[in-house]
């Protein structure tokens, strides 16, 4: 379980996040929704012990991320897995050698027989061709760093997943494509999971709950079907101008 | 009133990078247990700095090596003796030319690309993945660029003065009637084993500042392409910068007691 407690974030004077608190159950996933530069990017980074809050506590299954030492903030971080908004690859490795560094048990990583068998697990999982391995992330299109990306994410055999952003900046088809990976990959996976993001749409098909951060606070959570029939003037403005997408209406 | 306003700010800024960049090292320092992971990238990064700047540091050293021995031979009236020659060029060559100039070629060259590396790793979130799969960004990156640097630094100056001295040597011969015996000579008679060492000790420190600075301005870089750029810059000024400080305290520590 994932619990933040008044959360307070701010850089030089500009407050990110003013005592935000949110909350993720086992086993859900919860979308985290915002325009751009509200600070939802930030929020998943402190549940990673990326960044440090101001003031706030982040618990994540009854610890407080900002207190753990070293190497209890680096055993914890291998229970999840992150999927950065750009997939974040590492430019000088291989597909291969990439999804490898996702796997953090260190007598695993060192095993090769187990290591080719999870990285095609993977793979497979994300629908990507087993010859991708080889490839380097400069010949991959966006979506498919996006997917390898989280085929890294998952190939630790992660407890939680944290999306940041996983469909921005690909067409329609190929959000869809990531849409329907999140919620299939949960579904079989059984993780937790945080999708940060700012399309409506995939929010609505992927989440169980749905949060809209606004201004560094939480302005609502609940169901999606809490969120159509929300009067929050809020919630209906960052909404509106999906309310006429028959897919979201549907 | 300004003026007290950005040097007080000036000075604040430099204590708090000063601060970081001693908070940077000690955290590098705990990666140092995980051999296995920073040994094979370490070897890769040796192989890099070595064989990538090879050529240029013993170009360079040659060129230094034949003008000093040009400029002693436009300077010689007759009444000094010809084997004076070759202690100038040699003393010249390791005490000074050799360390100081592969230093700041490799600030140039070594120490712009790991800044531009790193940086590039911080903006696109590279580092952050490696935290976020917990593992240490100071033993996957940080360790292996310095200890390749603090072994392949010094080794490449030990070349660039054999090229310098070799490269004098011939040239000297061109502009003055000295025979290779006069500078074999006069190459010997001042010579003292601690030159050499005090040669290999300066390369050390440049090596030092060069990729802990480089590294640290790296790992620091903010705000896209440009805080890239802005990074790569402050690396290679404050290091060469750094060189030549070190060069007068180190001098000043090892010759003059």
């Amino acid at each position: 379980m994932i619990e933040l407690h008044a959360l307070h974030k701010a850089f030089g004077k500009q407050v990110v996040l003013d005592r935000v608190d949110f909350e993720v159950r086992e086993g859900e996933t919860v979308a985290l929704l915002g325009p751009s530069g509200t600070g939802k990017s930030v929020l998943l980074k402190h549940i990673i012990g990326l960044i440090k809050p101001d003031s706030g506590t982040v618990i994540v299954d009854g610890k407080d991320v900002s207190k753990l030492k070293r190497r209890e903030l680096s055993k914890f971080r291998s229970h999840i897995g992150y999927v950065f908004q750009n997939g974040a690859l590492f430019d000088s490795m291989n597909v291969f050698e990439n999804v490898r560094l996702g796997i953090t048990d260190q007598e695993k990583y060192s095993d090769m027989d187990y290591c080719r068998q999870r990285i095609a697990e993977c793979i497979r999982l994300v629908n990507l061709t087993p010859e991708t391995i080889e490839k380097y992330p400069a010949q991959l299109s966006g979506g498919m760093r996006k997917r390898v990306g989280i085929a890294r994410a998952i190939a630790g055999d992660p407890k939680y997943l944290l999306y940041d952003e996983p469909t921005s900046g690909l067409d329609p088809v190929n959000a869809d494509i990531i849409d329907g990976l999140v919620q299939r990959l949960d579904h079989e996976l059984g993780v937790t999971s945080v999708v940060v993001t700012h399309d409506v749409r995939g929010a609505f098909r992927v989440a169980d709950r749905l949060a809209l951060l606004s201004e560094g606070r939480i302005v609502m959570q609940g169901t999606p079907k809490e969120f159509l029939d929300s009067t929050n003037p809020k919630v209906k403005e960052f909404l509106e101008r999906d309310f006429d997408n028959p897919t979201l209406a549907a | 009133m300004r003026l007290l306003v950005a040097l007080g700010r000036w000075v604040l800024d430099g204590l708090s990078h000063v601060g970081r960049l001693s908070y940077f090292i000690l955290d590098a320092a705990r990666g140092l247990s995980e051999v296995r992971i920073w040994w094979p990238r370490m070897m890769i990064e040796a192989w890099n700095i070595g064989a990538g700047s090879l050529f240029i540091v013993m170009l360079i050293s040659a060129f230094a090596g034949a003008v000093t021995a040009l400029q002693t031979g436009y300077q010689f009236t007759g009444s000094i003796p010809y084997y004076v020659v070759g202690t100038l060029v040699v003393s010249s060559i390791i005490l000074e030319l050799g360390p100081v100039l592969t230093a700041l070629i490799l600030a140039g060259r070594i120490g712009a690309r790991y800044a531009a590396e790193l940086g590039t790793m911080r903006v696109t979130e590279q580092i952050d993945a490696l935290e976020s799969l917990g593992r240490s960004p100071a033993s996957h990156l940080v360790i292996p660029r310095v200890l390749a640097g603090l072994v392949m630094i010094p080794a490449l100056t030990v070349l660039a003065n054999l090229s310098g001295v070799l490269s004098g040597w011939i040239s000297v011969k061109a502009v003055l009637p000295v025979t290779d015996a006069d500078f074999i000579y006069g190459a010997q008679y001042y010579w003292r084993p601690w030159d050499a060492y005090y040669s290999i000790i300066k390369a050390f420190f440049f090596a030092g500042s060069i990729t802990v600075i480089a590294c640290y301005m790296g790992f620091n870089t903010q705000q896209g392409a440009e805080g890239v750029g802005r990074s790569t810059t402050t690396a290679v000024v404050t290091s060469s910068i750094l060189i030549l400080v070190l060069d007068t305290v180190l001098t000043r520590l090892l010759l003059n007691q």
